[in-house]
């Protein structure tokens, strides 16, 4: 959150030990008033849980990965990121994606400014930060600066653009293929791509 | 230019922090809560938005990200009549007894 002093989010209580909040309650108190009316059942609570829990970076990593290694795949994906990704398997939902690839000459990063609009399907929940004031306020109007406190330094050269998403269009940045991984296969590709080199706020580092 | 609280790309703000917290359970379920009722077509997001947007620029601030998406799915419920004021205060009132039942204030 914007207001650290004022986070209502300890990391990791102990949560059956933690007095029970408003908006738990409230939660609570609603899941269990559309259950009872049936407008969904228990089962189908759990199964969207679950659905939940079993997204993360590592689908969107893939669809990267892939694109390195397959010029064909690529042009699929820049052209519809979400027919792309069921080719793999993957189901990004039905609002669309777009891709936008990074060159030597151009650095891509997203952004909903107006609340929090986030490829989810592909990169799994959003970090806190993406859902801040000072992310949202900050990285259309002085990008770099915002980049440089995640430790990315841009050269001047390299044009910065900043996509801010909506409820009808999201983004996923493709990152450069770094040197050094010339012969890598897909997994190994893909475990070079962090959630934030596809939002746009880490390039991906070959180790070593 | 007159903004609303929540549109707020071009602002002046501090520094990003950027340290993640672990979704609570319950945020989790605000979550698979907002899903459900987008796949049953009891809702939009766009009305989901529009509740946030309501909320007023202190109660946005104050409060935290699932907070935000409940307090909007409750009130456009209530609004669209799906759960009345009388039922939601029983219900809440039924959770409270259980967690105090199982030991949680």
């Amino acid at each position: 959150m914007s207001h650290p002093h004022d986070d209502p989010h300890p990391h990791q209580p102990d949560i059956e030990d933690a007095p029970l909040g408003y908006h738990e309650t409230l939660t609570e108190a609603l899941l269990a008033l559309l259950r009872d009316k049936g407008v969904f059942s228990a089962d189908e609570l759990r199964r969207t849980l679950e659905e939940i829990d079993s997204r993360s970076p590592a689908d969107g990593a893939r669809l990267v990965a892939r694109s390195w290694i397959d010029p064909a795949f690529r042009e699929r994906l820049l052209h519809d990121v979400n027919a792309a990704a069921r080719e793999l398997g993957i189901d990004a939902g039905g609002i669309p994606i777009r891709a936008v690839a990074d060159t030597e000459q151009v650095h891509n990063v997203i952004v909903c400014t107006l609340c929090s609009c986030y490829p989810r399907l592909l990169l799994g929940a959003a970090p806190d930060w993406y859902k801040s004031r000072a992310y949202r306020s900050r990285v259309v109007r002085e990008p770099r600066a915002v980049l440089r406190e995640f430790g990315l330094e841009l050269p001047d050269e390299v044009q910065v653009v900043v996509h801010d998403a909506t409820a009808e269009l999201r983004y996923l940045v493709l990152p450069c293929r770094p040197a050094g991984t010339e012969g890598w296969d897909e997994p190994a590709l893909a475990a070079l791509v962090t959630r934030d080199c596809m939002i746009g706020t880490a390039m991906p580092i070959v180790p070593g | 230019m007159n903004r609303r609280h929540h549109d707020m790309g071009g602002l002046a703000a501090g520094p990003v922090e950027r340290a993640e917290h672990a979704h609570a359970p319950w945020e989790k379920k605000v979550d698979a809560l907002l899903r459900l009722l987008l796949a049953k077509r009891v809702m939009t997001l766009d009305e989901l938005r529009r509740g946030i947007e309501e909320i007023g620029p202190d109660a946005y601030d104050r409060l935290g990200y699932f907070e935000r998406w409940i307090t909007s799915i409750g009130n456009i419920l209530l609004e669209k009549g799906i759960v009345t004021v009388a039922e939601l205060g029983e219900a809440m009132a039924s959770v409270r007894r259980a967690a105090a039942a199982a030991g949680r204030r």
